[in-house]
């Protein structure tokens, strides 16, 4: 018997003993002069141009600094150099070259205090060589056009001050956002020794502890691959004091998971940048309002229904209207989301400066849908299906990315809306890898695709709304107007926009993308997604942006209460 | 015995060959490539940019000369890198290799060593209440979810009792075994609850067959005490199968256990190689489903000579069993 009570006993025992240990591991780790962060992601890699990814974005924004990014009102702000050019100011000019074309010049001074974190000061050269790598074919970055394409020649004035020049006479000639400044004096060597080699062999991936990588307020000290990321005050950083002795980043992929984590005390705070979904921390606020600090951001993400026109139905402007009035998105967003995710009216958030009012927008409307498909020729009902003439049913077929919830559930209910409407839509989810990879990039979607774009402000929509993107075999499939949208008005006024800069003359462009864009509906505009962060209540200073330059490149702002 | 095993390694050798070139036609035959995977999403991303990226992956090669330049690399010892994470794929996959094999190898002994017991125990009292009530818990361990499981186990003693953590690998800056400790409990725990009920089953049968057998009845016939009947003669032939299903289940060492890795923040090679795939990072995949293919091999050998130290009519004579 006695025997037989020290087995049981001894679980028991082993249990407690684990669990003093895990006390320590858990919430007693959440002191003040410590933070600790759930994201749902781990990065796959460090170097700041190779891959795109928010949760590296994320957590190198605690330890980086851009020369230029925009801040939470979505204004262009410097963030490593001291001022930002303007032709006003004489540091920015619109110049012609010997050849005859035309450019822009801009000239930047890197803060003079601004160093790595091994001590060397952020000079010239930095900047030099973060060109000479960008420009490189081989370098393994998704995007090289800045480097590659827009600037044309960097004229080094001294130490610290530079020139850029830049291929065509932008009106964006003020930002250098995606102009990650490489460490020379670490870099160059791993870059000279084998170019092709340099995405796989940059200290960003092989060493990534060296504080010399890092300009920011925190540098990365320590990384279990998969689980979590340490960052510690970086000894180099020339701003106000960071506000934590130690930031620790923890990985939890599994949502709900995450959520529990930070129940449990494991973690003090989940960001809206690669967080839980918002229906999901709708949830979570019903329940735990009264412990945490609650806040939404709708952002850029635009979540929208892109529409083939090679489908001769979708071709039809009147049945394109018809299926934005028959569905009610005010009620989704208050149903689904709360009334925390806007519904969008036009490819551009009302939030970014270059949204000009005053376009048609389509409001829910029955009745307006049911003339408007009368209209176009489906004017017979049978079996609560819309037919034309011919006998043909009105159907259409909508796909998103199998597995995630929120849009699925949007589908959903505009599935039954649409059905209301005589209209029946069928749903053909697929994997995102084969939905991105191949469905909606051969355009092999027969009908909608529901899914979302992100940009940044003032971004130009060349990609995705002019007749050059459309694509095909021919082109090897390249670019991003999967609904094959045509119309020589919108290929103009992309066009003029990205040199007509005089202020009254571009919004007037940018009032007509939005005219053109709203009466042509090259798709259907759904919501701004927004992003709910969740803080603790004692954590002041975090300032969601809504776009993709993330709240960490202000962590210096950010502070404990006392 | 040395022949035998020559000839098992010869398969195995064969086996490899064959699993890396269908992993490679299976991966090549997904939709999509990676390159336009690493561009969804990104609106600047040019035609230049795509083909640029495919040239310098060696994605504009045909698959096939793929597969060859892959197969000529690693049999001079270069596995390649990962195109995900810009490492070699050693450098990614052993640091997960690591923590799969400390999550399943304790799973799997602690789930053998409650399974053995119970079903011996469940096998010699058939239909009495006890039996009942280990069939009733077996059921419900192979019946429960394992998200479940593991959130319902995360809620109640990380979430309400706070007495273990919820996820991750171990404190943050404590290194050893004994802090690391904490954080094995709930995945151990969620995973063992999850596979101990298939083995008592496995035992129960296994045992049930064996104790009806004459030899049995002779052994007692003899006089010999019930404990030397049971565990020596008995289960030592009950142990067959049961070192069978055990060697199949090695092979998910080196697989990983995906869904409890995502639960519990665990990073280990379930997770790695659903993300290999779904990211077509084929170097990883690749690498990583030969491993697990390599240990299911193994784990099959061990077995086959488990079986002639459990049972003294098997031998290994004339090249076979």
């Amino acid at each position: 018997m006695r025997l037989r009570l020290a087995a049981l006993a001894a679980p028991v025992l082993a249990l407690s003993v684990l669990t003093q240990s895990g006390l320590t591991a858990g919430p007693a780790l959440a002191a003040k002069d410590e933070l600790v962060i759930g994201i749902n992601q781990f990065p796959s890699n460090w170097h700041p141009s190779i891959e795109a990814m928010m949760a590296k974005s994320y957590i190198l924004g605690m330890a980086r600094r851009p020369l230029t990014a925009y801040d939470a009102d979505w204004k262009l702000t410097c963030l490593l150099c001291t001022e930002l050019p303007s032709v006003e100011k004489g540091t920015a000019a619109y110049e012609t070259r010997p050849d005859g074309s035309k450019g822009v010049r801009a000239t930047y001074t890197i803060n003079p205090k601004a160093a790595w974190g091994d001590g060397r000061p952020v000079t010239t050269r930095d900047v030099l060589f973060t060109w000479e790598v960008g420009k490189h074919p081989q370098n393994g970055y998704s995007n090289t056009d800045l480097y590659s394409r827009d600037i044309v020649a960097i004229e080094v004035r001294d130490e610290r001050t530079f020139t850029v020049h830049r291929d065509k006479p932008v009106c964006d000639y003020q930002s250098l956002n995606d102009f990650a400044l490489l460490p020379e004096h670490i870099e160059r060597p791993v870059f000279e020794a084998d170019p092709a080699a340099y995405r796989t062999r940059s200290a960003y991936e092989t060493n990534t502890t060296n504080p010399g990588l890092y300009a920011g307020p925190y540098r990365i000290a320590s990384v279990e691959s998969g689980s979590h990321v340490v960052l510690e005050p970086n000894p180099g950083w020339w701003g106000p004091p960071p506000p934590f002795r130690r930031v620790v980043v923890r990985a939890v992929e599994n949502t709900a998971a995450l959520e529990a984590n930070l129940l449990a005390g494991q973690l003090d705070m989940i960001p809206g940048e690669a967080g839980l979904p918002l229906d999901q921390v709708l949830a979570f606020e019903k329940r735990n309002a009264a412990r945490y600090a609650i806040t939404y951001k709708p952002g850029l993400f635009f979540e929208h229904i892109d529409l083939n026109f090679d489908n001769p139905v979708l071709a039809d402007l009147r049945v394109r209207k018809a299926l934005l009035h028959a569905i009610d998105r005010e009620t989704i967003n208050k149903q689904l989301f709360g009334g925390r995710q806007p519904v969008a009216h036009n490819e551009i958030n009302p939030l970014d400066r270059v949204h000009v009012p005053g376009y048609p927008t389509y409001g829910y409307d029955p009745a307006a849908a049911a003339k408007l498909l009368d209209e176009a020729g489906w004017n017979q009902m049978r079996g609560g299906i819309r037919h034309n003439a011919r006998g043909e049913r009105l159907t259409l077929e909508i796909m998103t990315t199998a597995g995630n919830r929120s849009r699925e559930l949007v589908q959903q209910v505009l599935q039954s809306q649409w059905r209301q409407a005589g209209i029946e839509a069928r749903i053909v989810n697929e994997p995102p890898r084969v939905l991105f990879g191949q469905t909606l990039r051969e355009r092999r979607f027969k009908g909608m695709a529901l899914f979302a774009w992100i940009s940044a402000p003032e971004n130009i929509p060349r990609t995705i709304l002019h007749s050059g993107m459309i694509p095909t075999a021919e082109n090897g499939w390249a670019g991003q107007n999967f609904p094959g949208y045509r119309n020589p008005a919108m290929d103009r006024v992309i066009e003029d926009l990205e040199h007509v800069c005089e202020p009254d003359a571009n919004r007037a462009l940018w009032a007509e993308l939005q005219r053109i864009y709203a009466e042509d509906l090259p798709n259907l505009p759904l919501f701004f997604r927004a992003e709910g962060y969740i803080l603790p209540p004692w954590l002041e200073g975090v300032v969601p942006t809504g776009h993709q330059d993330p709240s960490t490149l202000w962590i210096e702002n950010w502070k404990a209460k006392q | 015995m040395t022949r035998f095993l020559a000839s098992r390694l010869l398969q195995a050798l064969a086996v490899l060959a064959l699993m890396s070139f269908a992993i490679t036609l299976l991966m090549g035959l997904m939709p999509g490539d990676p390159v336009d995977l690493m561009l969804a999403g990104n609106p600047r991303a040019t035609p230049e940019d795509a083909a640029r990226l495919r040239a310098l992956h060696g994605l504009d090669q045909p698959l096939l000369t793929r597969y060859a330049n892959w197969l000529v690399a690693a049999l001079g010892g270069d596995l390649g890198h990962s195109r995900l994470f810009s490492q070699p794929v050693m450098e990614v996959l052993l640091p997960r290799l690591g923590n799969t094999l400390l999550l399943l190898g304790l799973t799997l002994v602690l789930s053998v060593a409650i399974a053995l017991p119970l079903g011996v125990y469940a096998a010699r009292h058939p239909r009495s209440a006890a039996d009942g009530a280990i069939n009733l818990l077996c059921f419900a361990g192979i019946s429960v979810p394992p998200f479940w499981l593991a959130l319902l186990l995360i809620l109640l003693f990380a979430v309400q009792l706070q007495w273990l953590p919820a996820s991750g690998l171990g404190p943050v800056g404590e290194e050893g075994w004994l802090a690391r400790l904490p954080h094995l409990v709930l995945p151990v725990l969620t995973l063992t609850l999850a596979s101990v009920g298939g083995y008592t089953r496995y035992v129960r049968a296994a045992m049930l067959g064996e104790l009806r057998q004459d030899y049995i009845r002779t052994a007692r016939a003899k006089g010999l005490p019930e404990r030397s009947v049971v565990w020596r003669h008995g289960l030592r032939n009950a142990l067959i199968p049961i070192v069978t299903v055990v060697a199949l289940e090695f092979g998910s060492l080196f697989s990983g256990a995906l869904v409890i890795e995502t639960m519990f923040a665990w990073p280990g090679m379930g997770k790695l190689i659903y993300d290999s795939i779904m990211g077509n990072d084929l170097n990883v995949a690749l690498v990583a489903l030969l491993l697990a293919t390599l240990t299911t091999l193994a784990g099959n050998l061990a077995a086959d000579v488990a079986y002639a130290a459990l049972d003294p009519r098997i031998t290994f004579r004339d090249g076979g069993s």
